[in-house]
C-alpha cells in the first residue's frame, strides 16, 4: 500500500464505515492496524472477511478547503483497505 | 390565575416534570434482549446473579479508570512509552480490561493538541472512561469536532495557540482513542494518586486541560 491514498469516491447501499466526509479525499497512511472483519459483512450477521485497517491522515486545508479552521491542522480516520486507492 | 394550571399540567407538586411510564410495548430489540436473557439463564449459561455483577462492573467505569492510567505515564517513562506503543497492553497490565476494541493513546504535548470525536456513532473508550457524556453523542459535537475542532474547543474554554497543531482522531472503526494529557507545570511534589486527581474526562477526550492543581 503506498503511503499516499485516496478514500474511493463511492456510494454503495447499506452499512459501511467510510465517513462520507472523507469520501474521495487524499491523505497519508498514519499507521497499519492490521487486520479486521469487513463491518459491511458484520452488519447483516455474515460471516466477515478479514480486511486490512488503516490510519489515515487527512489534512483540514484536504478535507474543507477553502473553509478550514487552521489549513494545517489534521483528522486521522481508520479505513479499511478495499476502500483506499493509490495515488 | 385561574387558568395558568395549563403550563403546570406536566410537573409534579414539587415542581418537577413527571417522568413518563415506560408501560407502552415493547420493542423488537427489547424482545429480543428478554428473551436471549432468559434462554441463556433456563439453560444454564449464565445466572441473573452474574448478569446483575456484569451491569455493576460496567456501571463501576469511571473516567477515575483512564486518570490512574495517565498518572502512571506522566511518572514513569517507561509506562508511558508502553502506553503510546500499545495502549490496551499498557492498561491491561495496570488489570484494565479494556475489552475486544484496540486502544492508541494520543499523547499531547506543547506543539500537538489532540481530540477525540466518532462521527459515525458514539465510539469512546468506555472501559477506561466509562459513559460517554451526552454532548459527546450529539451531532453538534460529532459534526463539529471535524469541521470546526478550535471553535468547539474555545466552547469548552480550551484556547490554543495559532502554531499548535490539532489532531482530531475520528474512531471510524475498531479502534477506540485516549488522549494523554501533557502533565501540567509545577506538578513535581505530587504523589501518582494526587496527580490522578487533576486528570478530569473531558482532558482525556481533548475536549479539556487537566487541572493545574489539587
Amino acid at each position: 500500500m503506498a503511503d499516499r491514498v485516496r478514500v474511493k469516491p463511492l456510494t454503495p447501499p447499506g452499512h459501511v464505515r467510510a465517513p462520507w466526509y472523507l469520501r474521495g479525499k487524499t491523505g497519508v497512511i498514519e499507521r497499519k492496524l492490521g487486520e479486521f472483519g469487513n463491518p459491511e459483512q458484520l452488519a447483516y450477521g455474515h460471516v466477515a472477511d478479514p480486511k486490512p485497517l488503516y490510519r489515515v491522515r487527512f489534512s483540514m486545508a484536504e478535507i474543507w478547503g477553502e473553509a478550514a479552521e487552521n489549513p494545517h491542522d489534521t483528522i486521522d480516520a481508520e479505513i479499511y483497505g478495499h476502500w483506499l486507492e493509490k495515488v | 390565575m385561574p387558568h395558568d394550571h395549563h403550563d403546570h399540567d406536566h410537573l409534579s407538586p414539587s415542581g418537577h416534570p413527571y417522568r413518563q411510564d415506560n408501560d407502552e410495548p415493547l420493542t423488537y430489540w427489547q424482545r429480543m434482549e428478554i428473551a436471549v436473557r432468559e434462554l441463556l439463564i433456563e439453560k444454564g449459561q449464565l445466572s441473573p446473579a452474574e448478569i446483575a455483577a456484569q451491569i455493576d462492573a460496567m456501571d463501576a467505569r469511571s473516567p477515575a479508570n483512564g486518570a490512574a492510567v495517565v498518572a502512571r505515564a506522566w511518572v514513569d517513562p517507561g509506562f508511558k512509552n508502553h502506553l503510546l506503543a500499545n495502549a490496551s497492553e499498557a492498561s491491561r497490565d495496570m488489570g484494565f480490561d479494556i475489552g475486544p476494541p484496540h486502544l492508541i493513546a494520543v499523547e499531547n504535548t506543547d506543539k500537538i493538541h489532540n481530540l477525540i470525536v466518532c462521527t459515525l456513532c458514539s465510539c469512546y473508550p468506555r472501559n477506561l472512561l466509562g459513559l460517554p457524556p451526552d454532548w459527546y453523542k450529539t451531532r453538534a459535537y460529532r459534526s463539529r469536532a471535524v469541521s470546526e475542532p478550535r471553535a468547539v474547543l474555545r466552547e469548552f474554554g480550551v484556547e490554543l495557540p495559532d502554531d499548535m497543531q490539532v489532531r482530531v482522531h475520528d474512531s471510524t472503526a475498531d479502534m477506540r482513542y485516549i488522549v494523554l494529557p501533557a502533565r501540567p507545570a509545577g506538578t513535581e511534589g505530587l504523589t501518582e494518586a494526587e496527580l490522578a486527581q487533576l486528570v478530569t474526562r473531558d482532558s482525556m477526550i481533548g475536549t479539556g486541560l487537566p487541572r493545574s492543581s489539587l
